[in-house]
């Protein structure tokens, strides 16, 4: 987690870094001025800090939703792994291209399970940004993790996979290893593993490149995340033929935890600290073990074959249409 | 090697340049098929055709006769579902199946206009029920379930009715033991259904995935161009994957990609020939060939 010093502001979160700043001053004026007790006036800042955290994050738009999943200092995939299992190994390779780093993985111990862990991986500054190609899996990253999926399903291991990615990258090479293939290879056969899936949208969750690792007994979204087929940006260039219109592509596209809960599309949300993850790594990482291991024991407690059956029945409603007859449009 | 496209306005329920002219020369054939015999004597501007490729020009009554295939250059252009159909149903008998399974604009979307708006022109436009038709008849004397894509309607987007059907399909394929086939053309997800859009992949792979358990034979057919949503699910996993020849096949649309990585592309990038020499495809096959491909292929299969 950063220095408050290091910390990194968003727009609507200034006021929370005016609070701070009140606070580093008088900590300032009580160093200097021994004589005088500023302690209850940090106390009584600190405090307000807490509420103006909640504050802020209680009514957040759908781009500030996006903007919130963005958060220079969020906590990725690995930060989490590290906080909530024990023995973390990590497992690398597809076996047949190279090790693609945007897409990690590995056996740990999660309370009482060993499972595998699977997820996209950002880098926290900018040369490992660079190196984890941030968090656009090529072809070889999903197949590194399909390739994990098949050894957990081999070994009777729940998966737990964590979802944070802007997309699964448009190069020249991931088309010429085939991304749509290796994307829909995932899919398919996510779909009928024999082990329980947990998917978690810790982040980003973009379209194909998420749903590459998406496809759960139970998925869950995390507070200050997005999940949905395109990013608002990308949406308002081809809808709004503009870039500009991406707040409004965030709110049409209901792409919120909230809305996609109410559509039946994840089955809960995880809460955050106040204000957001990167505001306590630890505790997020707590609140995050909690629903997993929860989660773990309800669906491990299903039969395996019937478990795919429900997983398989679960997507097969997805989606929305009515049933008539004719165009009454017509002409 | 064909001209670029920009598939994102035929997403957004726009015509594309090209595919304007496209358009506009389909309904002159639709014209054409229903104006008699005497008064094709007049030889209206309709009934001409020019190959967007080697400009060779013919009547459309010919080019039909071919398939709609350049009987110059070969070039494959593109056709929508009810030819298909015609083209590999015996004697043109099909029974159309889900016809009646209908777009709602569920989440109120609306960009420059309503989603509803744009299903309604859609409908007007084309005079189909969505993007996708579902048949089932026989193919050289044998069984088969055809679902295939129309670009006309929405770019071919992938939405809720896409997946429904497909789905529909493949329990009609279970329960009757037919093979399925998928004839993809598609720009990509329809994002005005958003989220519901994306979980179209999940759904239609765990028919797929059905299919495979019941040793049923699913055959896929990438038509030009089948972009996204499409390949990054159904179009990828066929027992056998087929290609028209020159179609442009990807996940990422080309426009994309070169605003990524900020380079030209390849010539060819992404053409059927492309993704058959990376070994995404089994097979190229022009459309006059494909019957009688499809028809060895479903008998090897049964036998
Ligand atoms: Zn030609």
């Amino acid at each position: 987690m950063p220095e408050l010093k290091q910390r990194q502001f968003l727009e609507f979160e200034k006021p929370i870094k005016e609070l701070y700043d009140q606070v580093e001053q008088l900590r300032h004026m009580a160093e200097k001025n021994q004589k005088v007790d500023y302690s209850n006036a940090i106390q009584q800042l600190e405090q307000s800090i807490l509420e103006k955290r909640k504050e802020i994050t209680q009514h957040l738009t759908a781009w500030q939703k996006v903007q919130m999943s963005r958060h220079p200092d969020r906590p990725y995939t690995l930060s989490y792994i590290k906080r909530i299992s024990k023995n973390f190994v990590e497992l690398h390779g597809d076996r047949h291209v190279r090790d693609d780093k945007a897409m990690v993985g590995g056996f740990a111990q999660l309370g009482g399970h060993t499972v595998m862990f699977v997820g996209q991986q950002k880098g926290v500054n900018t040369k490992m940004r660079t190196m984890r190609n941030f968090g656009m899996a090529n072809p070889e990253g999903y197949r590194k993790a399909l390739r994990l999926m098949k050894l957990a399903e081999k070994f009777n291991k729940p998966i737990v996979t964590l979802i944070d990615t802007p997309g699964a990258f448009p190069g020249i090479e991931a088309e010429e290893r085939g991304q749509g293939e290796a994307i829909a290879r995932n899919i398919f056969e996510m779909i009928r593993l024999k082990v329980p899936v947990i998917c978690v949208i810790i982040g980003e969750g973009a379209s194909g490149g998420a749903l590459g690792i998406g496809v759960g007994d139970r998925v869950l979204m995390m507070e200050n995340t997005w999940y949905t087929v395109i990013s608002p940006e990308s949406c308002s260039s081809i809808l709004w033929r503009s870039w500009d219109m991406k707040e409004k592509a965030a709110e049409e596209l209901k792409l919120t935890p909230e809305h996609m809960l109410k559509f039946g599309l994840v089955d809960a949300i995880i809460p955050e600290p106040l204000g957001g993850a990167h505001w306590n790594y630890d505790e997020a990482a707590a609140i995050l073990k909690s629903h997993l291991l929860k989660v773990i024991e309800e669906v491990k407690a299903i039969p395996a074959e019937e478990r795919v059956r429900q997983r398989i029945a679960k997507f097969s409603k997805m989606g929305f249409w009515e049933e008539r007859e004719e165009n009454e449009v017509h002409g | 090697m064909q001209h670029e496209e920009d598939f994102d306005a035929n997403l957004a329920g726009e015509e594309g340049q090209s595919e304007e002219t496209r358009s506009r020369w389909f309904k002159r054939i639709k014209k054409g098929i229903l104006t008699s015999t005497a008064e094709k004597k007049e030889a209206p501007d309709g009934l001409w055709t020019k190959c967007p490729n080697c400009k060779y020009t013919c009547t459309v009554l010919e080019l039909r006769e071919h398939l709609f295939v350049c009987p110059k250059c070969n070039y494959h252009h593109r056709i929508g579902s009810q030819e298909y159909f015609e083209i590999l149903f015996d004697e043109n008998r099909y029974e159309e199946m889900f016809a009646n399974v209908r777009s709602i604009d569920f989440l109120g979307f609306s960009d420059l206009r309503p989603y509803s708006k744009r299903l309604k022109e859609a409908y007007a436009k084309t005079g189909l029920h969505d993007s996708i038709s579902v048949g089932v008849g026989k193919l050289s004397g044998n069984d088969l379930v055809v679902a295939c894509m129309d670009f006309n309607f929405i770019g071919g987007s992938l939405g809720s009715v896409m997946g429904e059907k497909i789905a529909r399909a493949a329990d009609f394929c279970l329960e009757h033991n037919f093979p399925l086939m998928i004839i993809s053309k598609s720009g990509g997800a329809r994002m005005m259904e958003s989220a519901f859009s994306l979980m179209q992949l999940a759904k239609t792979s765990g028919k797929l995935a059905q299919l495979a358990d019941a040793r049923i034979p699913y055959i896929s057919l990438c038509t030009d161009p089948t972009y996204g949503g499409t390949t990054a699910s159904f179009a990828m996993l066929g027992d056998v994957n087929l290609a028209e020849p020159s179609a442009r096949i990807g996940f990422a649309g080309p426009r994309v990609i070169k605003e990524t990585i900020k380079k030209e592309l390849p010539l060819g990038f992404q053409s059927s020939e492309f993704v058959m020499e990376h070994g995404f495809l089994a097979i190229i096959v022009d459309r006059k060939g494909l019957k009688d491909r499809l028809a060895k292929l479903l008998v090897l299969f049964k036998n």
